[in-house]
């Protein structure tokens, strides 16, 4: 019962490192950006060939990935993105999905389309067992790392949002970029620098994922549908929509899973469908500025 | 003013000499449509049949009884509606005498009304399912079935302390098939199924079915999901203890797939699975297979995608020898019915009622050779018929 509720929680906390990035794109920059599990491929590759190639230890690896998903989050913001702010959502939609398959097909050319391992160090491997019974919670170290290195990510992203100047700069510069490049605010940097985070939060949720995920050139596409629940389910206008949205749907998955198993992966739409009768806009939702 | 005429003349006269010279050429060749998955979830599949296909006409020549033999390889990416379209742009265009490959079900069967159709003969490589070759009559398969090699396993496991199982199988054609015919052979025998567990075949996170395995403390765990999530499966497997709990994991070869083996770790060790073919197959002939399909294609290793392309092209040479270069769709068929051969996966013969592979089922052991991991086979079902053709 509580492994379930462990496993959920570990995989929910996967969700949202994957899909922040996301939320944040879509919700404070209104940008549509159906490409970011291509970053989140990218970190995943990343680390897979860090580790086999370069011979670097899985630790390693992690802030390497996050970095090199921002890096190319950045380059490709300044380059094909920032033209696409002004533009219709479906041109968003259609010229990022356009991304999403470029990516797609250029990995399959370059790396091969097998199925990617990696090999945790063996620290990550064990599995620490608590109680008996009903009651007996089983924890796999490394969905506690997973835990452990999301929650502190989070932590670090209110913080940021809420507490910095640059969290009341970006606010600013979403809610009206006219006002905000008035007062001074840069809001290109500003969206540059949003843009490379989530990225790179996209990157380090690929990194931390391969493991449980799997890592294929399909990727993109296979999550797009999970980032987009936790993003619909969430609402996108915080940190805490997302991360309560991607913990419910996390252990609904498990748990619908383990107890209905003939319901198979139905369980994670039907409580989309409930969720967003009762709340079209999302779970947590603050009236926008727009 | 002289000269440009005769030029002329001598262009125009040489390209009315080439066109029915051209065509008589074409004419006289043997086309062979291959439509495989070369992108895409399946593209292990493809490329594995793609490398083989060709090794067996570097091996053999492509000229049989006079007939200059073509490869045209189509990527229907796994996509039914694809594999569709490509058998009759092959078949109506370019027609082919022979249409081949099909790496999933739901493609072999697209394809199936046409050959039927046209008459043109399908070799079936790679596709599992048994119901395949009723689809049509002109449908011969050189893979294998889900049925043929878990039967193996739910003879096997009984008698090796194996008492209770649980089952987790993709949901979708072979993972229904799989499922069944373990599980009937498995009871037969008098052990018993505690619990039927399907996973969707897009399926992120094998913990919670797992978990459920976990809890149900059964002898040993089935699995049946299609190559490449094996490796998820097995690592989760250990990640959860289960091994140490005492529960085996027992497996049809897909999950110890040879193209992915040696990336799984050493968690892989001690696996059983049951199949019909593996890359350490103790044969002359697979020696002689391995080493060359290694030779051309030196990152890869064959596994038994290599080993169903490699037989597929040997059972349409042999039948264009037999039909002395014809190549009728009719004529080819028959004389692909009830070709006997020795095989790299070892002694094969195609059912002339069924028209599907009879073949030796083994059981095999991950372990490891030269510093890599292995299916290694210490145990052998001789000659099995596809068991969901016997009603």
């Amino acid at each position: 019962m509580l492994t379930i509720l462990f496993d959920g929680i570990a995989y929910g906390m996967l969700l949202f490192v994957l899909a922040v990035g996301l939320a944040v794109t879509l919700g404070l920059m209104n940008f549509i950006n159906l490409a970011h599990g291509a970053f989140a491929m990218a970190g995943g590759y990343l680390t897979v060939f860090a580790m086999q190639k370069l011979g670097l230890p899985f630790l390693a690896c992690l802030p390497l990935a996050f970095i090199a998903a921002a890096l190319a989050g950045a380059l490709l913001e300044r380059t094909l993105y920032r033209p696409m702010y002004g533009k219709p959502h479906l041109d968003q939609v259609l010229f990022s999905i356009g991304l999403a398959f470029m990516a797609v097909a250029a990995v399959d050319y370059f790396v091969g389309s097998s199925q990617q391992n990696v090999q945790l160090p063996e620290w990550l491997r064990g599995r620490t067992e608590i109680g008996d019974g009903a009651l007996l919670l089983g924890m796999g170290h490394y969905r506690l790392f997973i835990i452990a290195v999301c929650a502190v990510l989070t932590v670090v992203l209110q913080l940021i949002l809420s507490k910095t100047r640059f969290g009341s700069r970006l606010r600013a510069a979403v809610d009206d970029p006219r006002v905000a490049a008035g007062l001074g605010i840069n809001v290109n940097v500003v969206f540059l620098l949003t843009f490379a985070v989530g990225s790179g939060l996209a990157g380090l949720g690929g990194a931390l994922g391969a493991e449980i995920l799997g890592l294929d050139p399909t990727f993109p596409l296979k999550y797009m549908i999970y980032f987009l629940i936790v993003v619909s389910v969430g609402g996108t206008s915080s940190i805490t929509g997302p991360l309560a949205a991607a913990l419910l749907l996390g252990i609904a998955d498990v748990a619908g899973k383990y107890f209905i198993p003939k319901m198979g992966a139905f369980t994670v739409y039907l409580l989309m469908i409930l969720i967003l009768m009762w709340r079209p806009q999302g779970l947590f939702t603050r009236k926008g500025g727009r | 003013m002289q000269r440009r005429h005769i030029l002329q003349t001598a262009a125009l006269t040489a390209l009315a000499l080439s066109m029915p010279f051209a065509s008589a050429q074409d004419g006289n060749k043997f086309k062979i449509g291959l439509i495989l998955p070369m992108t895409g979830q399946q593209a292990s599949t493809g490329r594995q049949i793609e490398a083989a296909a060709r090794l067996y006409m570097a091996q053999h020549g492509d000229t049989v009884a006079g007939r200059k033999i073509e490869l045209i390889v189509k990527d229907d990416v796994a996509t039914p509606d694809v594999t569709k379209r490509l058998a009759q742009e092959l078949i109506v265009n370019d027609k082919v005498n022979v249409i081949a490959g099909f790496g999933v079900t739901p493609a072999a069967l697209a394809a199936a009304p046409l050959a039927t159709q046209s008459k043109t003969p399908q070799v079936v490589m790679a596709a599992a399912t048994s119901s395949i070759t009723e689809a049509s009559p002109y449908i011969v398969r050189s893979s294998f079935t889900l049925p043929q090699v878990s039967v193996a396993m739910g003879d096997w496991a009984p008698k090796n302390g194996v008492k209770t199982v649980v089952t987790l199988v993709a949901d979708y054609g072979p993972g229904n098939d799989a499922e069944k015919f373990f599980s009937e052979r498995f009871q037969l025998n008098g052990g018993k199924v505690v619990e039927k567990l399907r996973v969707p075949l897009r399926n992120p996170d094998f913990a919670p079915f797992l978990q459920k395995v976990r809890d149900a403390k059964p002898d040993a765990l089935f699995v049946f999901v299609p190559s490449g999530a094996g490796a998820a499966v097995m690592k989760q497997f250990l990640e959860r203890g289960m091994d140490k709990a005492g529960i085996r994991m027992i497996a049809t070869g897909d999950v110890t797939d040879d193209d992915q083996l040696n990336d799984m770790g050493d968690g892989a060790l001690g696996v059983v699975t049951s199949h019909h073919y593996s890359a350490a197959h103790p044969s002359a002939l697979n020696k002689k297979f391995v080493e060359a399909f290694q030779k051309a294609n030196p990152k890869m290793r064959p596994n038994f995608m290599a080993v169903g392309g490699y037989d597929g092209m040997r059972v349409i040479y042999e039948a264009l020898k037999a039909t002395k270069g014809q190549g009728g769709g009719e004529a080819l068929l028959a004389a692909m019915k009830g070709q006997i051969f020795e095989s790299p996966r070892g002694p094969v013969y195609i059912d002339a009622q069924t028209r599907d592979i009879v073949q030796d089922v083994y059981l095999r052991k991950v372990e490891k050779k030269d510093g890599q991991l292995y299916n290694v086979e210490f145990d052998v079902i001789k000659g099995v018929k596809d068991p969901g053709k016997a009603k």
